[in-house]
């Protein structure tokens, strides 16, 4: 039998949709992903994440990629992460039930150090929950979900135009800091239709992942660089790499002890945290004076910028914080708005980002939660009203 | 004479040093750094090893195209020893890794080496969509009929009545027959041998390391600090001793017959060649797709 071509390292170009586009958050971010050179997705389907499956499965064969349907979410994030160990840029689509499958996996990703990315269409939980309807309740879940000490890259695009872009970023952050990143839509972004402006091939900058200088009797999988990243080979490049999800030394070999633990796992930690340039990624708006910030994210964040609107135009000193980069949370940059006596943490929750940013400002602001349970989408006024809502009103 | 007197005379004297292994023709094969292994006295695992690097070697693979994945467990470990681009992931989830590594670089020759409970419990679900797509994989499955590393448990191929240290009044439950299983998920090469068979072994993993489609290879081999204790089955060497007293040796098995080969203690096992059939793999009709999605094709 012939050897069959390798069409995914060797991908066609002439393939990027530039110009002005009207499309779902869920197609958006699927040719965000064809835009990043993403050539490889395995999915499972699921609402309200389906549609990005279903548009790769049109567009991957056109480009030579490979889409493949597995046969659970389990199976998906384990292929994205092999594709990707054989130098492939991967991804998978999924919401709530499929992402609590992805965690076993995920925590595999940020072990062996792949890069991927993982998009989550929020919905409305616990278990099956509300499958077409919004949520932002796996906020928590893309912080802590899998086990073990681990710090995670989480963005939230708040419209069709930011999932396209957020998804191209995503891929740069992933490849660049050799680490699964987390993409976390919800069902509204996923499924809005509004203009989509994609730009010509080269214009937004992609990063690759970074490769070993060294001849591969000297190389080491897990040895970092200055920047805590350890260069990256691929399977099939001659360089007979261990990879492991087991605690292991920079040669990928099994260290179980306190002293692998100790030279691995926080490294895992600072190699994101020293790199906040990367990933980090913060909106602000009518800020500069405000004494009232809300922080909102995703779809809330429209309706926390009318809230905004409605605010100033009665005379309150409001301004929004939107956290592109939900983790690790831009803490300095909100801290920057020192004038700050209350801030108003909305999410389609029941409070989640409102504890981390508690805990960093709850010292000198009076920090306040507005959310639900999901199925809906937070109205400005009611976003409004906890920003004027007396201290002692709160549950 | 004081108590740590009496041990120290019951302590038997130092062995005599043994001579620094020489070389050996597979160093260059093996990550010789990482041994010793940890595998038991009398643990089949590392003869099915052997046979893989032969196999290779046979077969004329380009070291730099060889990967091997794997996922927990003894037989896992193989990953830490074999001189190849080597993955050890989680548990059970050897073969959905492999499938995305292996079509995203169709020209890696790709083998899953991992135990029965592995492949079998936590990881059946992907082992038989794996063969129902013609995956391009050669799976090797270590049955040795119970959970080594976690200390002898009973599993999805524990024969029926056997003991093990979670079905101690004898096992309940029916096991799967793992070459039947394969075969009806759509494996399209199917063998079972013991470690005993060493040179069929060799020879299997030569012939089909250079095939595409997905190929299975039930490896049987003793456990003996576990299972073949437990089960009285003796040391790993008596455990051979059994293999051999009752393997039953078919150059064929015909597909009716497939169902008669279940393992039961103390009744012939039937090994041999189970199925070798031609099936477009997943690749090829993707390839189609490919040239459809660009206008090319019918």
């Amino acid at each position: 039998m012939t050897e069959v071509q390798n069409l995914i390292l060797a991908p066609v170009w002439d393939h990027v949709r530039t110009g002005i586009n009207f499309l779902s958050g869920d197609h958006a971010c699927a040719e965000g992903a064809v835009y990043a050179g993403c050539r490889f997705f395995a999915g499972y389907p699921i609402t309200p994440a389906t549609e990005i499956a279903e548009h790769l499965s049109e567009r991957l064969p056109e480009l030579g990629g490979q889409y493949i349907q597995m046969e659970d979410e389990i199976a998906s994030m384990a292929a994205i992460l092999g594709a990707s160990a054989a130098g492939a840029k991967s991804m998978t689509a999924t919401s709530g039930p499929g992402f609590s499958l992805m965690m076993e996996n995920l925590g595999l990703g940020y072990m062996m150090e792949v890069p991927t990315v993982v998009v989550n269409v929020q919905r409305g939980g616990p278990s099956t929950g509300l499958p077409t309807t919004v949520g932002q309740q796996d906020m928590m879940q893309a912080r802590f979900g899998t086990h073990g000490d681990f710090t995670s890259i989480a963005l939230s695009p708040q419209s069709p135009q930011e999932a396209f872009d957020l998804t191209v970023h995503s891929f740069n952050v992933a490849e660049r800091l050799r680490t699964p990143v987390l993409l976390m839509m919800d069902e509204v972004v996923g499924h809005m239709h509004e203009r989509v402006v994609i730009p010509p091939p080269g214009e937004l900058p992609l990063v690759g992942r970074p490769k070993p200088t060294v001849p591969p009797e000297e190389y080491r999988p897990y040895r970092p660089g200055p920047d805590l990243v350890p260069p990256m080979a691929s399977a099939g490049e001659g360089y007979s790499v261990l990879f492991t999800g087991l605690t292991h030394d920079e040669t990928g070999r099994a260290v179980t002890t306190y002293e692998g633990q100790k030279a691995l796992v926080p490294r895992l930690r600072e190699k994101i945290l020293r790199n906040r340039e990367v990933y980090e990624r913060v909106g602000l708006y009518r800020t500069e004076d405000a004494t009232t910030l809300v922080v909102a994210y995703g779809i809330t964040a429209r309706s926390a910028r009318r809230a905004v609107d409605l605010g100033r135009s009665k005379g309150l000193a409001v301004g929004l914080f939107r956290p592109i980069t939900v983790w690790p949370f831009p803490a300095e940059r909100l801290t920057s708005h020192r004038n700050v006596a209350r801030i108003v943490v909305a999410e389609v929750n029941l409070g989640q980002v409102s504890l981390e940013v508690e805990r960093i400002a709850g010292a000198y602001a009076d920090v306040v939660h507005v959310g639900s349970a999901g199925g809906n989408v937070l109205a400005p006024e009611t976003i409004l009203e906890a920003c004027t809502s007396p201290p002692e009103a709160r549950p | 004479m004081t108590a740590n007197g009496a041990i120290a005379a019951a302590i038997p004297p130092a062995a005599p040093a043994v001579a620094p292994a020489g070389p050996h023709p597979y160093d260059h094969l093996l990550r010789r750094e990482a041994l010793p292994h940890i595998w038991c006295p009398g643990c089949g695992i590392g003869t099915a090893l052997g046979a893989l690097v032969y196999g290779f070697e046979q077969a004329a693979v380009p070291r730099e195209k060889r990967v091997v994945v794997s996922g927990i467990g003894c037989s896992s470990r193989v990953v830490f020893y074999i001189r190849t681009d080597a993955y050890h992931t989680t548990h059970g989830r050897a073969i959905p890794f492999a499938t995305g590594l292996k079509l995203s670089n169709p020209g890696l020759n790709v083998v899953v080496f991992a135990g029965d409970g592995d492949l079998f419990a936590i990881g059946g679900n992907h082992f038989i969509h794996a063969a129902r797509r013609n995956m391009d994989l050669l799976v090797v499955c270590i049955n040795n009929f119970n959970y080594g590393m976690t200390g002898g448990q009973g599993g999805p191929t524990t024969p029926p009545g056997a003991l093990s240290t979670t079905t101690p009044y004898g096992n309940a439950e029916f096991p799967f027959n793992l070459p039947d299983l394969a075969a009806a998920a759509g494996a399209t090469y199917v063998a079972r041998w013991t470690t005993l068979d060493v040179r069929r072994l060799r020879t299997t993993f030569a012939e089909v390391l250079g095939r595409h489609g997905f190929r299975f290879v039930e490896v049987l081999a003793p456990c003996p600090v576990s299972f073949g204790k437990t089960n009285k089955i003796g040391s790993g060497a008596e455990e051979m001793e059994y293999y051999r007293g009752l393997e039953v040796l078919k150059s064929r098995v015909e597909s009716k017959e497939v169902a008669a080969t279940d393992i039961v203690l103390g009744k012939p096992i039937v090994v041999g060649t189970f199925v070798d059939r031609a099936r477009e793999t997943f690749r090829d009709r993707y390839v189609r797709v490919v040239a459809k999605a660009r206008g090319a094709g019918p």
